[in-house]
């Protein structure tokens, strides 16, 4: 237990590290490097719980396709470093008083539901067998067939929007 | 926790690096001598019995090499760019079953680093990670050439990791597994590749654009781009990119070799003879050396006999031909399995090498038109 304790207090302390440099570098290459570093310590965060499938479709997904798509983009566009901008007058106020409710509201939950005899435990092995992966697809593909559906739905519209929009401006240079 | 269990996880991935390692070093020798032979030459044989010690002189060179490392390059990210391309290429190759298991001093001890239960996805994560190194690589060199390189090697990579995705789930429909050693153990009967041929070509050739191996070597092209996103590296760095390359080569043999041509097992008909990997644990991870040699020759024959692909083209064969075609295929492969297992029929099973055949052959013949449209029927 205690070994497992220091593991995860160091990627805590690596996570949060990851994310502050993410948010203050000024070079946004670093701050898409950064970001991938938070998603693989989030990644090992599942593995702790015992959850290897989500650790994996975390790496791929975000930490592998997404933020290599972002990195593409920053590069394309040749944006490596901000100049120190104008920022919109309402952003800041409106990022503080938003943070402030997050913060009140995590608080809330915090003190409401942690009860002293309360113990989190990791879920049990069978979430490590194969068989967890046979149940989540089952459940997965039957009880959720239409959400996933639609979600696969909404983002087949997102892609054929960005084609059309690509598309319409070769049309106008011709 | 048992210290023994530490040990063997120490001397496990030590032994995988080392091989890896010398795998590289004489992969290369293996290469020169091959397309030397296939382009009536010699090839290096000077050094050593044939050419034997060639790549212990070629490290000596590389390490007395002057390393430049150019003003205006970003440095952190210019360091840490072969090192984040040599990592993903060694790590990868820790959930490939190379044998069973053999009992040594009371003990037994399996022949992969790691049994993962969710081995397929472990590799496609660590292969998508396997990108930044060369994309960093061409940035931080702040080199008009290595940002082409870069770029055109993230685009690639990205579009051809999606077949490769479909690739694997039609070995995992195939064995019901994500495990690779119950993909290997599932082949026993039958190698997938006689049951899914199409599948495997995909995946073969998709590999080679993973690998950034010619016919689709066009982020290192070098007569448009210098050498691509190395251009600006020199010396021990430049000797990473190159061994990242070789051992990706390796490992993808390898994985290739687990997912559609029975992995460590012997050929399906000798399972019940003494040549069974059953018998004999010795004899698995000969047979996966022999399987990876041949498939190894196979990338450096392509690689001495096919031009360069167009970059356009490229990118039209991976979205416009590979993806449906391997949609296609997995979908061919779902139902004939489903169908068998419902009707307990097997001519549905039988009908999945068939159909994914014809399917093929009209993919083939769409590109050969299209071709033949646009050059005006010169081809």
């Amino acid at each position: 237990m205690t070994s497992e304790l220091i593991v995860f207090l160091v990627l805590s302390l690596v996570a949060i590290a990851a994310a502050l440099g993410m948010v203050f570098s000024r070079n946004a290459v670093y701050s898409a490097l950064f970001l991938v570093l938070n998603f693989t310590t989030v990644a090992v965060f599942y593995l702790l719980l015992g959850a290897p499938f989500i650790a994996m479709s975390q790496i791929t997904v975000y930490a592998g396709a997404i933020m290599v798509l972002f990195l593409f983009v920053i590069m394309l566009l040749g944006v490596d470093s901000l100049a120190p901008s104008k920022s919109l007058p309402w952003q800041k106020p409106l990022a503080f008083s938003l943070a402030f409710i997050l913060v009140v509201e995590s608080v809330y939950l915090l003190i409401s539901r942690a009860q002293p005899n309360m113990v989190v435990t990791a879920p049990d092995i069978a979430v490590n067998s194969m068989d967890n992966l046979r149940e989540m697809a089952m459940t997965m593909f039957n009880q959720f067939l239409l959400p996933f559906e639609v979600t696969s739905v909404l983002l087949l519209v997102a892609m054929v929007g960005a084609i059309v929009l690509t598309n319409r401006e070769k049309v106008g240079r011709k | 926790m048992d210290w023994t269990l530490w040990v063997e996880w120490i001397v496990k991935g030590f032994v995988l690096c080392l091989i890896l390692l010398t795998g590289f070093a004489y992969l290369t020798l293996y290469e020169r001598r091959a397309l030397a032979r296939m382009q009536i030459r010699v090839g290096p044989n000077r050094a050593g019995y044939q050419g034997l010690l060639q790549p212990i002189a070629d490290a000596v060179k590389l390490i007395f090499k002057e390393e430049l490392t150019p003003a205006k390059v970003y440095k952190v990210v210019f360091v840490l760019a072969p090192v984040l391309t040599v990592v993903p290429s060694l790590v990868l190759a820790a959930v490939i079953p190379l044998g069973t298991s053999f009992t040594f001093f009371g003990r037994v001890i399996t022949l992969y680093v790691a049994n993962l239960n969710v081995g397929v996805l472990y590799l496609t994560s660590i292969a998508s990670i396997a990108v930044y190194g060369i994309v960093l690589a061409g940035w931080s060199s702040n080199n008009k050439y290595a940002m082409l390189g870069g770029i055109r090697a993230s685009a690639q990579m990205i579009s051809y990791e999606l077949s490769l995705g479909l690739c694997f789930a039609i070995a995992i429909v195939m064995s019901n597994s994500m495990n690779l050693v119950d993909i290997v153990n599932a082949q026993k009967g039958m190698w997938f590749v006689v049951i899914q041929p199409v599948g495997a070509l995909i995946f073969l050739i998709v590999t080679l654009a993973e690998v950034n191996r010619a016919p689709f070597d066009m982020p290192e092209a070098e007569q448009e781009l210098t050498a691509g996103f190395h251009s600006e590296y020199s010396g021990m760095k430049f000797a990473l990119f190159f061994m990242a390359e070789y051992q990706k080569m390796i490992v993808i043999c390898m994985i290739s070799a687990t997912l559609f041509f029975g992995g460590y097992r012997e050929f399906w008909f000798l399972k019940d003879t003494f040549l069974s990997v059953d018998r004999y644990w010795f004899l698995a991870p000969i047979y996966l050396l022999l399987k990876v040699v041949v498939l190894l020759f196979f990338m450096i024959w392509i690689r001495a006999t096919w031009p360069r692909i167009r970059y356009d083209r490229l990118m039209a064969f991976g979205w416009k031909v590979l993806l449906p075609l391997s949609l296609v295929v997995l979908f061919i492969t779902a139902a004939g399995i489903l169908l068998e297992q419902e009707l307990h029929n097997s001519i549905y099973f039988y009908s999945i090498p068939i159909l994914s055949i014809v399917c093929a052959m009209v993919a083939v013949v769409f590109i050969y038109r299209d071709l033949r449209r646009k050059s005006n029927g010169r081809v």
